[in-house]
């Protein structure tokens, strides 16, 4: 059985190949490192919620993704590395009604104040017109205030910003004011405003509160305009920054934070590598104790199997996470499962005066019956789990857990098999 | 035996009801441990009072302590951890806070039904697929339910353990959990699925060679073939649960729990109830025809 040797040889090659790579990339500077959960590197995790009402149907998907990018441009410039920004879908099925959601994970930020401040941060820039019963009101007692919900929206909002920035205006003693330049829809949205509302009330909002009221003189072609609030030099500063990152398509509320210690990340990380390293260790005695030399074979396989794993938690890549790291150690019990079931029956057949050879190749010809279904009906359940999860954490541990079955049908059957053969077929 | 063990669950389940964690009904959770010296409960429970924090509710865990609060915001969280150093006599260190929102919980809560529903069904119908060239003495159909009232059991009596601990020690039940008890439902599929083959193959069996051996004698030859696999399997991943639940992180510790008794009753499951279920509806049958 040369053709067994051969490949026996290869596999082992191969694994011992891919140890190694497994090994080499975990020097700080490699870009292949394992990519750790944040409970287990430690951070923050937020989950915000959008106010999508005055989005139309149709928009929600696309704004939903300018929302993202805007979140994500925000977040790069404080600088943390490998973010993870999502756009989540609330309720169970989604559907239209379903509430739209923003998934922020921060890598090593630990100070949530100072991150949910520059997340939230955003100013929301809004064009609104006064309405015509308080112009009214205004025309017969002119000492009144304006109040925010005298102004209807014109959908003109900061979405449609294409650039802002400082100008200091001769006319108001060298103030600041912020020049605004809307992008084509904006700016067609912008000259039609003026045009059907001259002599009208324009409010300008940030951030909801009523930053200057002008009246519309004529209607304003091009696009641009001039916010002339009271400002310090600083405060124009920060909102023209703002406002060039990129305002908010909507409004965004924070419904779920959560801060990991990087002390208990580091923790978690040892606790997991050790309880992982003694679980094979005492899973391989047992295998050699009840099984002697098939069991040993096993090992290797189990060997095998735990490198062609944490190769594809590298390659794919696969975030880790505790609960991953269980599901990880849990598909270690079903691949040994798999030999169990070989090694059981080939003892069975062996029982039956069948020869050596025979034995184990009807123990795997029978087994393979068993493993399928079983593991099937695991793959069944990680995939339902991974669609359904509720939080990162589970699907995590169902992204592992359907990989490590995947993995184990291969590593139990071909490479217990195949070592089996090579090393038997003499004593055939 | 499982009579009493499934119905002391479901009493369990109902009298004293599951604890939910703030996954499943919203609000903050802020883990803090100590540097040197910890305060007592009473310390505790007296800062929270004295900051107005009166629902909160105070456990115990290694170096610290999880507290358990309605929503609170970032800032009244500082103020709960500066609180605790008593005025420099302690040194608190905040190891993870985190806070839900009411809406998020109960949407947790929806999907971790759905999930264990659609695993369910699903698990019924791949079996019935799985074993559809089975159909004597009993049908496909029946293996599948079987197999998900097997399920159901193993799945009762965590949960039940759960109620129990939850009301006498303060476990919680969080996604978590559902997570393990869907491993359980994974784990209990495959150990009834490898006996079930056995049957398949044996009737199979017992069919070419003419032997007229009965139902029940099949079964019970079936599960004594498997008995050293099923025990094998279910010790080897026992070990390896044990050991994680030893060595592996703090957070995953109930999980872990949650794993290692379900697996030891899915094994006791799939070994005394499927097959037994199998025979009862069997001979159930075959009465019905007489």
């Amino acid at each position: 059985m040369a053709k067994y040797r051969f490949w026996a040889i290869i596999m082992v090659a191969l694994a011992v190949a891919a140890g190694f790579f497994v090994w080499n990339t975990q020097n700080p500077d490699s870009s292949r490192k394992f990519k750790l959960g944040l409970d287990l590197s430690g951070g923050t995790h937020l989950v915000y919620r959008a106010d999508t009402s005055k989005v139309q149907s149709g928009d929600i998907s696309s704004a939903m993704q300018s929302l993202r990018d805007v979140i994500e441009r925000r977040i790069n410039i404080f600088g943390v590395s490998e973010p993870i920004i999502q756009v989540e879908q609330g309720g169970v099925f989604g559907g239209n009604v379903a509430e739209q959601r923003l998934i922020v994970e921060l890598p090593g930020v630990t100070d949530i104040n100072e991150a949910i401040k520059k997340i939230g941060e955003t100013p929301a820039l809004d064009f609104k017109l006064l309405s015509k019963e308080a112009e009214a009101n205004f025309k017969n007692d002119p000492s009144a205030t304006f109040q925010p919900e005298m102004f209807s929206d014109t959908g003109l909002t900061g979405r449609m910003l294409q650039k802002a920035s400082i100008q200091f205006d001769q006319n108001f003693a060298s103030k600041p004011v912020i020049g605004l330049k809307f992008n084509q829809e904006g700016a067609d949205l912008f000259a039609k405003i003026t045009r059907e509302n001259t002599g009208n009330v324009l409010g300008i909002f940030l951030d909801g509160n009523l930053i200057e009221a002008p009246y519309i003189r004529e209607e304003i072609k091009g696009g641009e305009a001039v916010i002339t609030g009271d400002f310090t030099p600083d405060q124009a500063k920060q909102v023209v920054r703002d406002l060039n990152y990129g305002a908010l398509p909507m409004p965004i509320s924070l419904v779920s934070t959560e801060t990991i210690g990087a002390t208990l990340g580091d923790k978690a990380v040892n606790d997991s590598v050790k309880a992982g390293l003694f679980a094979f260790i005492v899973v391989a005695l047992f295998l050699i104790g009840w099984y002697r030399f098939q069991g040993l074979v096993a090992v290797l396989a189990l060997a095998i199997y735990t490198v062609i794993n944490l190769v594809l938690f590298k390659l794919i890549p696969v975030t880790l996470t505790a609960a991953g790291i269980a599901a990880f150690i849990l598909s270690i019990g079903m691949a040994v499962d798999a030999n169990i079931l070989i090694f059981e029956r080939t003892k069975e057949e062996l029982k039956r005066g069948k020869n050596k050879y025979d034995a184990l190749k009807e123990g795997f010809h029978r087994a393979w019956s068993s493993i399928r279904d079983s593991n099937l009906s695991s793959i069944i359940t990680a995939v339902i789990l991974y669609y359904l999860a509720s939080t990162p954490v589970i699907k995590g541990f169902a992204l592992v857990f359907l990989i490590g079955v995947l993995v184990s049908m291969f590593s139990a059957v071909t490479a217990t098999r195949t070592i089996l053969f090579a090393i038997s077929s003499e004593e055939k | 035996m499982s009579i009493i063990l499934v119905a002391a669950s479901i009493f369990a389940i109902f009298f004293w009801g599951l604890k939910p964690s703030i996954d499943f009904v919203g609000g903050s959770l802020l883990d803090v441990s100590f540097v040197g010296n910890k305060p007592t409960n009473e310390e505790v429970g007296k800062v929270l009072n004295d900051l107005d924090f009166k629902d909160a509710s105070v456990r115990s865990s290694g170096e610290g302590f999880f507290i358990r609060l309605k929503e609170i915001s970032q800032d009244q969280k500082n103020s709960i951890v500066q609180g605790l150093s008593l005025s420099g006599k302690y040194t608190p260190v905040e190891k993870t806070f985190s806070t839900i929102g009411p809406i998020l919980g109960k949407e947790a809560i929806q999907k971790s039904f759905i999930s264990i529903i659609l695993v369910l069904l699903a698990i019924v119908l791949f079996i019935a697929f799985a074993f559809r060239k089975v159909s004597k003495p009993v049908s496909s159909w029946v293996y599948g339910i079987v197999t998900v009232l097997a399920l159901l059991h193993d799945v009762l009596v965590p949960t039940g353990i759960f109620a129990i601990l939850g009301h006498f020690y303060g476990f919680e039940v969080d996604t978590l959990f559902v997570t393990a008890l869907l491993v359980i439902l994974g784990f209990s599929v495959h150990d009834t699925i490898v006996v079930f083959d056995r049957v398949r193959e044996n009737l199979h069996k017992n069919e070419n060679t003419g032997n007229k051996k009965s139902f029940e004698t099949i079964v019970g030859e079936s599960i004594n073939e498997t008995f050293v696999r099923s025990i094998n399997t279910s010790l080897t991943v026992l070990l390896a649960i044990l050991v994680l639940y030893i060595f592996g992180p703090e957070t995953i510790k109930n999980f872990n729990l949650a794993l290692l008794i379900g697996i030891f009753i899915g094994t006791y499951s799939s070994i005394f109830i499927g097959s037994t279920l199998l025979i009862t509806i069997n001979s159930w049958k075959n009465r019905g025809k007489q």
